[in-house]
């Protein structure tokens, strides 16, 4: 039995950890090709937009070294997955080697989304990689001008850690509020309230024309014909999964690997997807969905691992996404959706809070800023399906 | 199998109490982890183990 396990970033480094300490005597290889890194192996990537963009001396070290590898006895295969046969039950890579399999799971995560106004020059980052971070750390020198595109959480706590080092940050948005996709209208504009308030000069509900500077970014054109200084230019506008070299396999693809509740890919044997990659059916919901957090890989793994190690075992989370941001740390467990009704249940939104999001009778989700402790019950309400009622009465 | 945490690394997301309750309490004021079953009965293993995956800042150590 051999188990090919294609991304070297938390997915599929977890999913190799998972069926070595769930037994699996399979022969593994581990394909990695994350970009900057000697190994292909990624690093951890939340520490990249917090503590290891302020902190000069940060290290970013690889998710597993290739000693830890070993002693699981992972084969690593640093190249570029280029092509799957489903037919011959075989992964492609770039240079001709050709890896055959009979499990093989999908891990090849996503790829920061790029904006054709914004052309790629000196100055302009995206961040997704050890490397990105790096680049932005070394470019944003004392008193540089920074402008981030994209104001959804990474944009927004990215404009915090650089703004609180002393640079002038604007953050273009074109929806009208910070984070309002993940925190809803009334938890985003109070917070986007506060990103004002704390000095970071913001531009929603406008976008980005085009960039200023020949050989550097000297700034940001946008559509009104503003033009924004800037010295640093860091795109925070999504990711878009790596689903590429899938194009021809014959998987079905729609915005990632269309999976089951196991995570099995659809209409093809033996194949499993996790993380930003891997678009399933929630039981939870119902809905198909894709989810980008760090918390979701991990989960994502450790379902696989199970699945391939004779225990049959359903993907049903409870997202969890949390971003330190406004001096605080902002936790969201659960899916604040647009047509829900919004409580505040501690606090209020001008200081720490805790506020509840609920619809369909049901506590959806809960949304904590600086209240880990008076966060828990709420959670505790939501991990057990608890109906509204029950979450408003606490 | 023995359990630690180290609080100087926890940061109070509390994932490890929704993987594992038994295992982990959170302390009422800050929601560092507290351990609650050290060593961790064999019966509820797999749940550190998970405990140790999910959390974010990698702060739970399993000693065998």
């Amino acid at each position: 039995m051999r188990i090919v396990v294609v991304g070297a970033s938390l997915g599929g480094v977890r999913t190799v950890q998972g069926l070595r300490r769930r037994g699996s005597d399979a022969e593994i290889v581990l394909v990695g090709d994350e970009p900057g890194s000697p190994d292909g192996v990624a690093a951890d990537r939340p520490p990249l937009s917090k503590g290891f963009l302020a902190d000069p001396s940060a290290a970013a070290p690889p998710l597993v070294t290739a000693a830890e590898l070993d002693a699981l006895g992972v084969r690593l295969v640093s190249a570029r997955a280029t092509d799957l046969d489903l037919g011959s039950r075989r992964v492609a890579l770039h240079g001709g080697e050709e890896l055959a399999f009979d499990a093989l799971v999908v891990a090849t995560g996503s790829s920061p989304r790029l904006l054709p106004e914004l052309e790629s020059r000196a100055g302009v980052f995206s961040l997704r990689t050890a490397a990105d971070a790096a680049a932005v750390r070394t470019a944003a020198h004392e008193g540089a001008r920074v402008v981030v595109v994209g104001g959804g959480f990474i944009g927004a706590e990215l404009a915090w850690t650089l703004s609180r080092l002393g640079h002038p940050v604007t953050v273009v948005e074109p929806l009208p509020t910070l984070m309002v996709r993940g925190l809803g209208s009334r938890v985003g504009e109070a917070l986007t309230r506060r990103h004002t308030e704390a000095g970071v000069d913001l531009r929603l509900g406008t976008a980005v024309a085009g960039v200023e500077g020949a050989d550097r970014v000297e700034g940001v054109r946008l559509v009104d014909g503003t033009l924004l200084p800037a010295d640093v230019v860091v795109l925070g506008v999504g990711t878009v999964p790596e689903t590429g070299w899938l194009a021809d396999s014959g998987l079905e693809l729609r915005d990632g690997v269309v999976c089951d509740e196991h995570l099995a890919a659809v209409g093809a044997e033996g194949v499993y997807a996790v993380g930003d990659v891997a678009r399933w059916r929630a039981p939870r919901s119902g809905e198909d969905v894709r989810v980008e957090h760090w918390t979701n890989a991990v989960e994502c793994a450790g379902v696989v691992a199970a699945n391939l190690t004779g225990t049959p075992t359903v993907h049903d989370p409870v997202p969890y996404v949390w971003t330190d941001q406004l001096g605080g740390k902002l936790q969201v467990f659960g899916r604040v959706r647009p047509q829900d009704e919004l409580r505040v249940v501690h606090g209020d939104l001008d200081g720490s809070f805790v506020a509840v999001s609920g619809g369909d009778g049901r506590l959806q989700a809960v949304i904590g800023f600086a209240a880990v402790k008076q966060l828990l019950p709420y959670r505790k309400l939501l991990l057990a399906g608890a109906t509204w009622d029950e979450a408003l009465a606490g | 199998m023995r359990v630690s945490v180290d609080l100087d690394v926890c940061q109070g997301h509390g994932v490890c109490h929704m993987s594992a309750p038994d295992v982990f309490e959170l302390d009422p004021d800050d929601a560092h982890a507290i351990v609650q079953l050290d060593p961790v009965p064999a019966a509820l293993e797999g749940d550190a183990r998970t405990a140790v995956d999910a959390c974010p800042e990698r702060a739970i150590t399993l000693h065998p």
